[in-house]
């Protein structure tokens, strides 16, 4: 038995550090579509240690991730030195902030900020919690769309382009890259690189999960009065996975914005939160196989669909376009994988025993 | 000072649409503690099939009245949002009742895309041009205007309310209502069947709706399939701000939330000197909605209930 896991997990990663390699002969889309999903399975991962382990509804997530995007973009792009004199002459070669220094600094503005929304807000009861998160995002959104006047700092709906591509030990992940003769593409480049922080992050949220605090966290989703009465400190332990979340958010969200190379307001909107929730909840909240399963699923699926939509398109005259097609197909499986399996697709074995019963 | 006055106007307006739409938020919150994401939409079904409606008998009978028009339309509109929402609830909540919370609250969010897609597939995509059917030259009052549509919108509202309050709290439903939304185990003991009140008040939220989503359209003057989503979201922060499940709470809100969004969009951009312009109006109703929370955690006319896990 254990030894047939073994077997089964050393084919699993066989087969994920050669997916690029098959995926890049049929083109870089496909790389991307891949690049995409572990994106969006990082930012779940970040969001199940709030909803999953705190049982803490955050509808705002994406702004997290904007945080660290917009962070990024701004210290690695040409648009501060273009808008501000002063920063051009400090530093006349342009603004390339190394990887390095960037990536720590979204990581802990973005925990910052998701303590100081968690502050005031974590007396709230479970809903309205959801909905001051919900607004939390919005307003992120706004402030991103509307700061480029009277001072331009985040160039507005225009968005932020020319970002630096990745780059650390001299290896620039913006281009090509050969190794024993193979060719990477700068996009397989990238998933390997996603690749690894997914399982750096799968890590550190199982270890997480099995830790004293992650227990706690699990005592306080459950009923938040015993676990105060068991001595955990309630407050401390949601603001840390507000924190906590808020800093898988950030990275992730440098780590959009060095891969696109474009970042703007459009990219963090409402709906995008309620994917990454949808992501959680579809797999199997709380249960790591299942929030993987939920993100590469709602983020991937779709993408693939788009490319056999074709000959759908044709026969409905135009109406069924790729991206209503794709809209459509989310919502169905939304709503049909909740009413059949409303625990989640892949749920955590002992959920069952907990408060939420399942059957009357 | 007329300015001002404009203002209180237009907040009013545009609060009383607020509270249509927050109360089927609030009641259907209220009775089985879900937030129906789809709600928004139910109301962008109503304002589309209205336009739709309205062009069918522009063309068929040239002549009717613009107010008889809009009524047909309206009554029309009310019909099919109520028989929505009933299969919505009936198909994508009804079997999550017992699950996980989380369960039915994707499924609610998967109605509402699915809602704007099919929307979108019925009607285009693209902004509709939704006909002025009543009068439109304009009132005076002490150097505002308003036009025959808001004084309208501002009767009907308060005619639905009153309507909705006398259900409420006089009719043997309304009972029902209350006592499934304390306890619906008790009230099934009592010979209410939970099931009935609970299609009843996805119904009534979907009239109430659907004349909010006739009104927003014939006030702006356009109707399309993603109008519903921010109403709907400012809504339901309407409904959380005046303490959620709570009827009047929900009024008070709406009302409150639409005065301090066009004061505050008509005055931010004198008061900053520029930096802050009306773009920003819609993060006030969120900005305002934290700081409340923050100081009365159940809102302003929710009762104080005790942390429930």
């Amino acid at each position: 038995m254990k030894q047939q896991k073994i077997i089964l997990f050393v084919l699993a990663a066989i087969g994920l550090l050669v997916l690029p390699m098959v995926l890049q002969g049929f083109g870089n889309a496909w790389v991307r579509i891949a690049d995409m999903a572990l994106l969006f399975v990082l930012l779940s991962l970040g969001l199940n240690i709030v909803v999953g382990y705190a049982g803490l509804l955050d509808l705002g997530y994406v702004a997290f991730f904007a945080i660290g995007a917009y962070m990024y973009g701004l210290l690695g792009s040409p648009h501060l030195t273009e808008t501000f004199p002063a920063i051009a002459a400090m530093f006349p070669e342009g603004l390339h902030t190394p990887l390095w220094i960037v990536v720590p600094l979204a990581a802990a503005t973005a925990g910052i900020f998701g303590i100081l929304l968690g502050a005031p807000t974590l007396r709230l009861r479970g809903d309205y919690l959801a909905i001051v998160t919900l607004g939390f995002g919005e307003i992120i959104r706004v402030f991103l769309n509307n700061l480029d006047h009277p001072v331009n700092i985040t160039n507005g709906p225009k968005g932020i382009s020319q970002i630096d591509p990745v780059s650390f030990f001299g290896l620039d992940l913006g281009k090509k890259a050969s190794l024993l003769g193979f060719e990477f593409a700068s996009v397989s480049l990238y998933y390997y690189l996603f690749l690894a922080m997914v399982v750096i992050s799968v890590v550190i949220s199982h270890r997480l999960e099995l830790s004293r605090v992650g227990r706690a966290w699990m005592a306080i989703r459950e009923d938040e009065i015993a676990a105060k009465a068991m001595g955990i400190n309630t407050r401390n332990l949601k603001l840390l996975a507000f924190g906590m979340g808020a800093t898988f958010g950030g990275v992730s969200g440098a780590m959009f914005g060095a891969f696109q190379g474009f970042i703007s307001p459009e990219s963090f909107s409402l709906m995008e939160s309620v994917m990454i929730v949808a992501m959680v909840v579809l797999g199997g909240v709380g249960h790591l196989p299942g929030v993987i399963l939920g993100a590469v699923l709602l983020s991937a699926l779709p993408e693939v669909l788009r490319y056999v939509a074709g000959p759908l398109q044709a026969m409905t005259d135009g109406r069924l376009d790729a991206s209503i097609l794709r809209q459509l197909l989310i919502a169905l499986a939304m709503i049909t994988i909740m009413l059949l399996r409303p625990r989640g697709l892949w749920p955590s074995p002992e959920h069952g025993k907990t408060l939420q019963n399942t059957k009357t | 000072m007329d300015i001002f006055i404009q203002q209180i106007i237009n907040g009013l307006v545009l609060g009383s649409m607020y509270a249509l739409i927050a109360l089927g938020y609030t009641m259907v919150y209220g009775i089985i503690g879900l937030i129906n994401f789809a709600h928004g939409e139910v109301m962008m079904v109503g304002a589309l099939t209205s336009w739709s409606i309205i062009g069918l008998m522009q063309e068929s009978m040239p002549g009717t009245p613009g107010y008889l028009i809009l009524l047909i339309a309206l009554v029309i509109s009310c019909v099919v949002a109520a028989a929505l929402n009933f299969v919505i609830e009936k198909v994508a909540y009804r079997p999550l009742r017992n699950s996980p919370k989380l369960a039915p609250l994707i499924t609610a969010i998967g109605m509402s895309i699915l809602l704007q897609t099919l929307a979108m597939i019925i009607w285009k995509p693209n902004y509709k041009s939704y006909p002025t059917l009543l009068p439109s030259d304009t009132i005076d009052i002490a150097g505002a205007v308003i036009t025959p549509t808001q004084v309208v919108i501002l009767s009907v509202t308060a005619v639905s309310l009153a309507v909705l309050m006398w259900l409420v709290n006089y009719t043997k439903l309304g009972r029902a209502m209350r006592a499934t939304a304390e306890n619906p185990r008790v009230a099934g003991l009592m010979g209410v069947k939970p099931d009935v009140v609970i299609s009843a008040t996805f119904i009534i939220g979907a009239v109430l709706a659907a004349i909010a989503g006739v009104m927003y359209a014939s006030n702006y003057g356009t109707a399309q399939h993603a109008m519903g989503f921010l109403p709907g979201l400012k809504a339901f922060t309407a409904a959380v701000f005046g303490g959620i499940g709570n009827l009047a709470g929900a009024v008070v809100g709406a009302l409150l939330l639409g005065l301090i969004e066009s004061i505050g969009a008509g005055y931010i951009g004198a008061l900053t000197g520029g930096v802050l312009g009306s773009h920003y109006s819609d993060i006030f109703a969120f900005i305002v909605l934290i700081i409340v929370l923050t100081l009365r955690p159940s809102g302003l006319l929710g009762e104080r209930v005790a942390d429930r896990a």
